[in-house]
């Protein structure tokens, strides 16, 4: 399991999480280069299916980064978003790949410390429940990568 | 709009087990309204059983299709050069759809995706309730433009009943009496007499009590 290097998909707000990803880089913090940050303009903007979608093509765990509460952009698109990943952490456990592969995390742009530290949790978070079991399943099956 | 809830995951799953190949079909229309069965919902379907089978590593694929409406036999046309790739066809829509489908395809299993509800409106983002039952014969002309069979758990004509609690249906607290509604709404239009005005019993047989229906149109048909 030592050599289990998580792939992490981060959707990430541009106003808040996206900036305090920079700040980390500004501040020399590091975080695992596992997580792979999809800018967003908006969490409100992360549907239930780029989620799945992620962990379907071979992620191993999907976080999404949002403003902190009552300070969204676009006023209510982290509360939408906190809403769909609770739909979608109850629909893994129900097909079995287990929901806790998805959070949300708030943070504010000047957070620099805890996105590195967030992205770090994370990641060992997903490397102690090991690759995604759809991923693992597939590569049972004889396929090279996961579906289109 | 029609109405409906994605049946559980865990009996999908199920009753697609038996199948290596699934059409997973859509409907432009009502369910996708009610977030039941648009393409969004056929994607989303689509992407959790597909992760499932790949967990299980059981072959398995899937074909999504979204048709503008389930229920008129020209847009079913449309699954022809397709039906043959899947061993079952996995609906989305209606019970209506999913009748359509299966009377097209005489040999092809077609299983229902949700379970279709009621007649409905959306109450706000992410609600619907239901306001028609379809009865056949409207009364929304004398009852204040409330509906006292799909609204009042007893279908009363002539209520409230003594389970009526401030505004409150005894079924569930949640519920709004009908009959509270229509004389709040026969008092806005200033025609509370309306309500004196008893209601003879009705004819069921406009509705379900007089079979399956038809409607014909003999201009059209």
């Amino acid at each position: 399991m030592e050599s289990f290097q998580p792939v992490i998909v981060a959707f990430c707000c541009h106003y808040c999480a996206y900036t305090a990803a920079d700040m980390a880089g500004s501040k020399r913090l590091h975080y695992p280069a596992n997580v792979k940050i999809i800018r967003v303009p908006c969490t409100g903007k992360v549907s239930a299916l780029h989620i799945m979608e992620a962990l379907r093509k071979g992620a191993d765990g999907v976080y999404v980064a949002g403003c902190l509460d009552g300070d969204c952009h676009f006023r209510s698109g982290n509360t939408c978003a906190t809403k769909r990943v609770a739909y979608v952490k109850k629909l893994l456990d129900e097909i079995g790949i287990g929901g806790e592969r998805v959070e949300m995390f708030a943070m504010s742009a000047g957070m620099g410390e805890v996105f590195a530290r967030t992205a770090t949790d994370f990641t060992e978070k997903i490397r102690d429940l090991g690759p995604n079991p759809a991923r693992v399943g597939l590569d049972k099956l004889g396929c090279v990568g996961a579906g289109a | 709009m029609i109405t409906a809830e994605r049946k559980p995951i865990e009996d999908l799953i199920q009753s697609v087990s038996p199948y290596r190949r699934i059409l997973l079909v859509g409907c432009n229309e009502c369910v996708t309204v009610c977030s039941a069965g648009g393409r969004k919902e056929v994607a989303l379907l689509s992407s959790a059983l597909q992760m499932h089978f790949m967990k299980e590593a059981k072959p398995f694929e899937i074909k999504e299709i979204t048709l503008e409406r389930q229920c008129d036999p020209e847009y079913i046309e449309e699954l022809v050069p397709i039906i043959d790739q899947a061993d079952a066809v996995l609906s989305m829509a209606c019970g209506c759809g999913v009748q359509e489908i299966a009377r097209r395809f005489k040999e092809k299993p077609v299983l229902p995706a949700v379970n279709t509800t009621f007649m409905g409106a959306s109450e706000r983002q992410g609600v619907w309730a239901e306001r028609c039952a379809g009865c056949g014969d409207c009364v929304l002309g004398v009852t204040g433009g409330v509906c006292p069979i799909a609204r009042c758990s007893k279908q009363l004509l002539n209520g409230p009943c003594g389970g009526s609690t401030r505004g409150k249906c005894e079924v569930d607290p949640d519920i709004d009496c009908a009959w509270q509604l229509i004389w709040d709404r026969l008092k806005a239009l200033g025609m509370t007499e309306r309500y004196e005005e008893n209601i003879p019993a009705k004819d069921w047989r406009t509705g379900r009590g007089g079979g399956p229906r038809k409607i014909v149109r003999e201009d059209l048909a």
